[in-house]
C-alpha cells in the first residue's frame, strides 16, 4: 500500500481519536472512488525502509542483547564456512524488527482470549516483542535454576544443551512462554536476519549471500537460464546496490 | 443513505472481480466494484528493484491479507475448539486491487475432463466404496470440460500463457501434456527457456516412460499483446514471482492484462478501502437489494444494485453468504444444508535431489518455470488396489530459491549450528526440488461455518474452518512422493531426500493458497449452493465467483478454472439473465 511518509498505523491512531467508528476501517485516509482513470502518484512510491544506522540496540536491554548475541552465535556460529550470525549482525536485525511494526504484531490477530491450542493450530501468543521480552527472561531464569547462570554466561557446550532442551520443548519455562514456540521464533528470525536484504540490518555486506552463491536482487538472469552447470560469476547485489559501490560504514 | 443504483455491484477486486467487471462493462452494464484494500500499481507499490525483497513481501506479508483485522479460526476436527489463525502461514490470500493475482506464480491449468465428473467417473471405474470411503462427499460439477473450453481459452489468451499444447482438438502433440483435455488452439506463447534442474528432471522422467512437458506459465516467454490490447514484457527470470508483485510487467495480473482497458470505461467505478458488511435482502430473503458497506468516512453506506456478485477470496465469499443469511448453513451431523459444505484444500510434498558435481543455479526462476509430468494426476493412471482416488502433478519447478525460504539440506542435518551452516553453503547451488501438487477430495467433516467466539474489527464473527486430511489424501500424497523420489533417483544425484506430508493438517507452514469449496456449484439446491452459472439457488440475483464453487479440489492450481467459470457466469448474465431476470436453472 502506498504510504505518505506517515505510517497507516499512525493515521489510524489519529483517526481513532476523532471518530469512534473510524478505526474500524483500515486505511480510511486513503479510500477513494476511482472513475475513468488509472491512478498513479509521483513521489508516493511504497519504498522500502531506510537502513537504521543508529548505534547499539533500540529494543533490547543490555541483558537481553547479551542473551540474543549468545543465542545467535550458537545457531549460526562463526567459522571458516562463512560469516556467523554475529558478523552478519543478526542481533541488530532482530532488534530493529522488534522495535518496529513486526514487534508490535501489526499483522497478527491479537484479539483475546488466548486458550492453549494443539500444535497444528499455530501461533497462540501475543506480539513478537512481548514474546521476546517474556521469553528471554523465562529462559534466563530456567538456565539459572538448571545450570546456575543466565544463558549468556554459560559455556558453549552448555548453551547448546540448553538450546536443544528448548528446541525439543523439554525446558520448563513455567508456562510463561512455550519453549518450543519461542525457539522456533528465534531460529526463524535468525535465518531471516542472516539472509534478508542488508537494509534490515543483518546480512552485513551480503556475506550470507556470498557464502551460498545467491546473487540477490539481480534484474535479468535470462542469459544464464540455458548455461547448464556454469557458476554464476557476478557478485550479489542488494536493493541499495553493491557494497563495493560505496564506502564501508 | 442509498447511493445511486447500478446494474452490478462486485464485492472484491482481484482476478475474478476484474474478469467480471471487464466482461460486464463491455456488454454495457454499469458496474461498481468494492475493494477493501487500496489501489495498487507496479510503479507505486512493487517497482524494480525493491519488489525483490524477500523479507518484506514473503515474511512480513506486505501484499497479503492483514489478519490483524480479519482472520479465520481453525481446528482439525469438529470436537475441538477452533482457535484464531493469528498470523498467515498455510495459505496467503491477497489484499488490495488485483488481490492474489498480484502475488501469484502464474500457474495456469485446466482441470482434466474427468475431474468434472469426480463422483460418477470414479464410481463407474472403481465402485461405490471408492467414492464413499472416509465419509467422502465428492460430487460432480454441473458443467463439463467441453463446455468450459472456450472460457479456458479466453483466459489463456488474456494472460499470454507460455506453454506447449499436448492435445489439439483430439490430436496428441509431442512435447505437451498428452493427458489434458482437447484444446481449440495452442498456447499464445511458446514455453519459457528451461533451466538445468527442470531439464534434468525431464530427461529422467522421459527415461522412465513418463511424459514431461513445460509448466503452463503466465510469465511471458516473449513480449505479448493480449486480445484487449494490453502489453506485457518478456520475463527476466529474476526469481521473484511467487509472493511478490512483478515490477517488470512480465507476469499476468489484473493490473497487467485488464485494468488499463477497464478503468477508463465510463460505466465502471472502483471504490477502494470500502469493506462490505453484508448482502442486503428483501424481507422474504429471496432477492438481493444491494450491499451495505463502511465507506471512507467510517459511515455505513448502502449500494443498491440489480445484481450482486461476490468476487472476494473464496473464504470471504462464503463468510459473506453466512453473514447475510443466504442459503441454508451446512450441518455436518445431518449432512443437510449447503453453505460451508465441502471445504477443501490441496496436499503438497516435495523431494530434494542433491548433487556433488552439478551447479543448478536454483535462484534462476519464474513463477511457473519448470517441467511437469501429469501421469499421476486425476484418473490418468489405474487406481485399482491403491486405496485412494485422485492424484496430482509432480515436477521440478524453479520458482526462485530465495534463501530465507529455500536452503535445502540433506537428510539428518541439524536445524542449526556449524553443521547446518556448512550444509546450506555446500548444497544451495547444487539441488533440484521436485514438488507434488495433490488433490484433496471433499469429506463430511471438512467444512466452514461462523465462529462462536472470535470476531473481526467490525464485530462480525470470524469464519471457522474445520479441516483435516484423511487416509485418501495421505495415501495419494505418499504415492506421488514415491514417484517423485523414483524420478529423483534417476537424476543421478548423490542423495534424494523425501519430504512426505505426514500427520494432521497444520495451519502454520506455507503449503498452498488453493483453498476451495464452501459455496459449491451443483445440479440441485439440496446438495449445492450455486447452480452451473454460479448463481445462488436461494437468491437468484446473487452470483458467487471463486474457488468456493469447486465441489472438491483437483490436482491443479485453481485459477484457470476459476477464470473459466467466471467467464461462463458473465456470459450467462449478459446473454440470459439481464433479458429475463430469475433463476437460470430451474430447481
Amino acid at each position: 500500500m502506498t504510504t505518505h511518509g506517515v505510517s497507516r498505523r499512525v493515521v489510524l491512531r489519529l483517526s481513532a481519536a476523532v471518530s469512534s467508528l473510524a478505526w474500524l476501517v483500515p486505511g480510511r485516509a486513503f479510500a477513494e472512488t476511482i472513475r475513468r482513470r488509472l491512478p498513479w502518484a509521483a513521489d508516493q512510491t511504497d519504498r522500502p525502509v531506510q537502513r537504521d544506522e543508529r548505534p547499539g540496540f533500540i529494543f533490547f536491554s543490555p541483558a537481553e542483547a547479551a542473551f540474543v548475541e549468545a543465542v545467535v552465535a550458537r545457531l549460526i556460529p562463526s567459522d571458516a564456512t562463512g560469516p556467523g550470525a554475529i558478523e552478519a549482525e543478526v542481533p541488530r536485525f532482530i532488534d530493529r524488527q522488534l522495535a518496529g511494526p513486526y514487534g508490535e504484531g501489526d499483522r497478527f490477530y491479537l484479539q483475546p482470549p488466548f486458550p492453549k491450542g494443539t500444535p497444528t493450530q499455530g501461533w497462540q501468543m501475543g506480539p513478537p516483542a512481548t514474546v521476546y521480552r517474556a521469553g528471554i527472561a523465562a529462559v534466563d531464569r530456567w538456565t539459572a535454576a538448571t545450570y546456575g547462570k543466565p544463558f549468556a554466561a554459560l559455556d558453549t557446550a552448555t548453551q547448546d544443551e540448553a538450546l536443544k532442551a528448548l528446541e525439543d520443548g523439554r525446558a520448563d519455562l513455567s508456562g510463561v512462554v512455550d519453549a518450543k514456540a519461542f525457539f522456533t521464533l528465534l531460529l526463524q528470525n535468525v535465518i531471516e536476519g542472516y539472509f534478508a536484504d542488508p537494509i534490515y540490518g543483518g546480512n552485513r555486506d551480503m556475506g550470507a549471500w556470498r557464502m551460498i552463491g545467491f546473487p540477490g536482487a539481480r534484474y535479468d538472469l535470462t542469459p544464464w537460464v540455458s548455461r547448464y552447470g556454469e557458476a554464476y560469476p557476478l557478485p550479489p547485489v542488494a536493493l541499495t546496490g553493491r557494497s563495493e559501490w560505496k564506502p564501508r560504514s | 443513505m442509498a447511493d445511486p443504483a447500478v446494474d452490478v455491484v462486485l464485492v472484491g477486486f482481484g482476478w475474478t472481480g476484474a474478469i467480471m467487471a471487464e466482461a460486464l462493462t463491455a456488454a454495457g452494464l454499469s458496474v461498481l466494484a468494492f475493494e477493501r484494500g487500496g489501489w495498487r500499481t507496479a510503479a507505486n507499490d512493487f517497482a524494480l528493484p525493491f519488489d525483490q525483497d524477500e523479507l518484506r513481501y514473503m515474511w512480513r506479508h506486505h501484499l497479503f491479507q492483514n489478519v490483524a483485522h480479519t482472520t479465520i479460526t481453525f481446528r482439525n476436527k469438529p470436537d475441538q475448539q477452533a482457535l484464531p489463525m493469528r498470523r498467515l502461514g498455510s495459505f496467503l490470500p491477497g489484499a488490495g486491487v488485483g488481490g492474489g493475482g498480484v502475488h501469484w506464480n502464474g500457474q495456469v491449468w485446466r482441470f482434466l475432463p474427468t475431474d468434472f465428473q469426480a463422483r460418477s467417473h470414479n464410481l463407474e471405474r472403481y465402485g461405490a466404496d471408492a467414492v464413499n470411503a472416509d465419509d467422502m462427499t465428492v460430487q460432480d460439477y454441473p458443467v463439463t470440460y467441453a463446455e468450459l473450453e472456450p472460457y479456458y481459452d479466453r483466459f489463456d489468451y488474456l494472460c499470454g500463457v507460455s506453454g506447449k499444447a499436448g492435445n489439439l482438438g483430439g490430436a496428441i502433440m509431442a512435447g505437451g501434456n498428452p493427458f489434458e483435455g482437447p484444446r481449440s488452439r495452442d498456447y499464445p506463447n511458446p514455453p519459457l527457456n528451461m533451466p538445468y534442474g527442470p531439464s534434468l528432471f525431464a530427461k529422467a522422467a522421459q527415461g522412465l516412460g513418463y511424459h514431461p512437458f513445460p509448466h503452463p506459465a503466465a510469465n511471458m516467454s516473449r513480449p505479448y499483446t493480449n486480445p484487449l490490447g494490453v502489453q506485457l514484457g518478456q520475463c527476466t527470470y529474476c526469481g521473484f514471482c511467487e509472493k511478490f508483485g512483478c515490477g517488470n510487467d512480465s507476469k499476468s495480473s489484473p493490473q497487467t492484462t485488464i485494468l488499463p482497458v477497464l478503468m477508463p470505461r465510463p460505466n465502471f467505478t472502483l471504490r477502494t478501502y470500502c469493506e462490505v458488511m453484508k448482502v442486503e435482502l428483501t424481507r422474504d430473503g429471496k432477492h438481493a437489494t444491494g450491499v451495505s458497506y463502511f465507506d471512507e468516512n467510517g459511515m455505513l453506506g448502502f449500494q443498491p444494485a440489480n445484481i450482486v456478485i461476490l468476487s472476494a477470496f473464496m473464504l470471504e465469499n462464503v463468510r459473506l453468504m453466512l453473514l447475510s443469511g443466504i442459503g441454508p448453513p451446512y450441518d455436518p451431523r445431518s449432512g443437510s444444508g449447503t453453505v460451508g459444505k465441502n471445504y477443501s484444500y490441496q496436499i503438497v510434498s516435495s523431494v530434494n535431489v542433491f548433487y556433488d558435481d552439478k551447479i543448478t543455479n536454483p535462484f534462476i526462476g519464474a513463477g511457473a518455470l519448470g517441467m511437469i509430468i501429469d501421469d499421476f494426476n486425476g484418473d490418468n493412471f489405474d487406481h485399482k488396489g491403491l486405496g485412494f482416488i485422485g492424484g496430482g502433478y509432480l515436477g521440478a519447478l524453479n520458482t526462485g530459491a530465495r534463501p530465507i525460504e529455500t536452503h535445502p539440506v540433506p537428510d539428518k542435518t541439524p536445524k542449526w549450528g556449524a553443521e547446518f551452516k556448512r550444509a546450506v553453503a555446500d548444497n544451495y547451488l547444487k539441488t533440484v526440488p521436485i514438488v507434488t501438487h495433490g488433490a484433496v477430495m471433499s469429506h463430511r467433516n471438512n467444512y466452514l461455518d461462523l465462529d462462536p467466539t472470535w470476531r473481526d474489527t467490525f464485530g462480525r464473527p470470524l469464519m471457522r474452518m474445520t479441516f483435516d486430511y484423511t487416509d485418501n489424501e495421505h495415501k495419494m500424497s505418499d504415492y506421488l512422493t514415491d514417484k517423485a523420489a523414483e524420478i529423483g533417483r534417476a537424476m543421478g544425484g548423490r542423495e534424494v531426500k523425501s519430504n512426505k506430508r505426514s500427520g494432521p493438517y497444520d495451519i502454520s507452514p506455507y503449503q498452498t493458497t488453493h483453498t476451495t469449496g464452501g459455496a459449491i456449484m451443483g445440479a440441485d439446491p439440496k446438495s449445492s449452493a450455486l447452480n452451473r452459472y454460479l448463481q445462488s439457488w436461494d437468491v437468484p440475483n446473487l452470483f458467487v465467483a471463486g474457488a468456493n464453487a469447486f465441489p472438491q479440489n483437483a490436482g491443479y492450481n485453481p485459477m484457470g478454472t476459476v477464470a473459466a467459470l467466471s467467464y461462463h457466469c458473465a456470459e450467462a448474465i449478459v446473454n440470459r439473465y439481464v433479458k429475463a431476470p430469475g433463476p437460470l436453472v430451474q430447481a
